[in-house]
C-alpha cells in the first residue's frame, strides 16, 4: 500500500520549505521497538464532563450551526481501537480560533472555546457535540483561505501511528485553493479527510450529524 | 480493505487545546529521580519554532512500559511515562521525568508544528551509556550523524537536546 501521508516539503504551502527535514528519513533495519509499538493509556476519569460537548463548555450556547461529529476509530486491518484519546480543536462559527495568534478581524463567541476531547468507546466511536466551524483567511499567500476544518489527534496502538489531522465538510468549494488539503496528492486519498452528512446521525429538529471514520496506519510486526 | 487516514499539519493554533498544566510534567521536579530534559526545536534558518508540540513517550526506571493511567491528570504516584510540551515563544521545550531502565535508555519523540504535514520522529539518548555503542538503531546511523540523538548532559540532572529540523546539523528522524 502506498503511503497516504503527505510529503513534508509541498512549496505551495509557505511554511514547509524551511521545516521539512532535507535528509532522507531513516528506517531502522529491525523496526520499532516494544516503547514505540505501544501508546499510552488515558482514563475516563482524566476527561471532564462536557469535555466532548463544545457547546456547553460556557454558561450560554456558542453561535452557528450545532452539529454532532461521530465515527470510529479503526486499526489497519478494520478492527476498532476502543479507549483512545481523540482531541479536536476548531474555529468558531465565524473563521475565528480563541488562540491569541489568531488575528482574523471576525468575532469571538463568549460562548465557545472549540477544543474538545473523549476516550472511543468499545466500538472505537467517538463523538462531539459542536458548531459547524467558519473558514478562514490566512497569509500564505494572496486571499489564501481554508476550507471549514476541525482538527483532530489522535493516539491508536502505537506511538508511532499517531496521527494529526484534519476533517473537512463535503462540498466545500475552497477545496481546489487549499495548499494543505492539496498537499495530498491523490484525489481518492484527499476523500478519506471529508466527513459525510448522515441523516442517520442528525437529531431532527436539532442539529446535522457527520459521519467520518479514521484509520490508522499499520504496525510493522515486531519481527519483521 | 482500509485506507489509512492521512497526516495534515497540526497547525498554528492548537496552543490552547493540546498543551495542558501537567503535560510536560510526566513526574513533578521534586521527584527525588526526576531528570529535566530540554532544548530548542530550530527550523532550516537555524530560527526557533515558536509553535511546534513535542510529545515524549517511554518506559519506566524498570524498563517496562508504562501501563497507567494519569498523562492528562497526574497523580504525583503512577508512572504514566507521557509528556507533552509546547515550544515557548523562544522556541524552547522542557520535560521532568525518569531515566528509563533497560541496556540502552531512550525517549521516543514526537514533533509537530505548523509547516509540518506529518510529524517527525526521532529517539533521545542519554550521553555516557555503555549501551549506546551495540544499539541496534544508533548503529544504524551514519556515525557523523549519530551525536544528534544524543542528549548533551549539563549537570547530574539536566540534559539538553535539540531538534533541528533542516539543514547542516539535522536531526535524525526515522520511519517507522
Ligand atoms: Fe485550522
Amino acid at each position: 500500500m502506498s503511503d497516504p501521508h503527505p510529503p513534508y516539503l509541498h512549496p505551495p504551502y509557505q511554511s514547509t520549505p524551511l521545516r521539512a527535514p532535507s535528509r532522507p528519513l531513516i528506517v531502522p533495519a529491525y523496526g520499532p521497538d516494544a516503547v514505540e509499538l505501544s501508546s499510552p493509556v488515558f482514563g475516563h476519569s482524566e476527561l471532564g464532563t462536557f469535555d466532548n460537548d463544545l457547546t456547553r463548555q460556557h454558561r450560554g450556547e456558542p453561535l452557528g450551526e450545532r452539529i454532532i461529529v461521530t465515527g470510529r476509530v479503526l486499526d489497519s486491518s478494520g478492527r476498532p481501537v476502543p479507549n483512545t484519546l481523540v482531541e479536536v480543536w476548531q474555529a468558531n462559527a465565524s473563521g475565528r480560533y480563541i488562540h491569541a495568534r489568531d488575528q482574523h478581524p471576525a468575532p469571538l463567541d463568549p460562548n465557545f472555546t472549540g477544543a474538545g476531547r473523549c476516550l472511543t468507546d468499545a466500538d472505537g466511536r467517538y463523538r462531539f457535540v459542536t458548531i459547524k466551524p467558519g473558514a478562514y483567511p490566512w497569509r500564505n499567500h494572496h486571499n489564501a483561505w481554508r476550507p471549514a476544518h476541525i482538527h483532530f489527534s489522535v493516539f491508536g496502538t502505537a506511538f508511532t501511528q499517531r496521527l494529526v489531522t484534519q476533517m473537512y465538510f463535503p462540498g466545500d468549494p475552497l477545496f481546489a485553493y487549499d495548499p494543505i488539503f492539496g498537499s495530498i496528492a491523490d484525489e481518492k486519498v484527499k476523500e478519506r479527510l471529508i466527513s459525510r452528512l448522515d441523516m442517520d446521525t442528525t437529531v431532527p429538529e436539532w442539529a446535522l450529524g457527520y459521519q467520518w471514520d479514521i484509520v490508522l496506519g499499520a504496525i510493522p510486526a515486531e519481527d519483521s | 480493505m482500509n485506507e489509512t487516514t492521512p497526516s495534515q499539519t497540526v497547525g498554528p493554533f492548537f496552543g490552547y487545546a493540546l498543551p495542558y498544566g501537567d503535560g510536560p510534567r510526566v513526574v513533578p521536579e521534586w521527584h527525588p529521580d526526576a531528570i529535566r530534559i530540554h532544548g530548542g526545536v530550530f527550523d532550516g534558518a537555524g530560527e526557533p519554532l515558536p509553535d511546534a508540540l513535542l510529545e515524549i513517550w517511554q518506559a519506566g526506571p524498570d524498563g517496562e512500559v508504562p501501563r497507567a493511567v494519569g498523562a492528562l491528570t497526574r497523580d504525583g504516584h503512577d508512572f504514566a511515562g507521557f509528556g507533552r510540551c509546547g515550544t515557548d515563544a523562544a522556541g524552547h521545550y522542557w520535560f521532568s521525568t525518569l531515566k528509563p531502565g533497560g541496556p540502552t535508555p531512550y525517549l521516543a519523540l514526537l514533533v509537530f508544528a505548523r509547516g509540518l504535514l506529518k510529524p517527525v520522529i526521532t529517539r533521545i539518548y542519554f550521553p555516557d551509556e555503555p549501551g549506546n555503542a551495540g544499539d541496534p538503531v544508533l548503529s544504524g546511523v551514519p556515525p557523523e550523524r549519530r551525536d544528534t540523538l544524543v542528549a548533551v548532559r549539563e549537570h547530574d540532572r539536566s540534559y539538553r537536546f535539540d531538534v533541528r529540523l533542516q539543514g547542516e546539523q539535522e536531526t535524525v528522524f526515522f520511519a517507522v
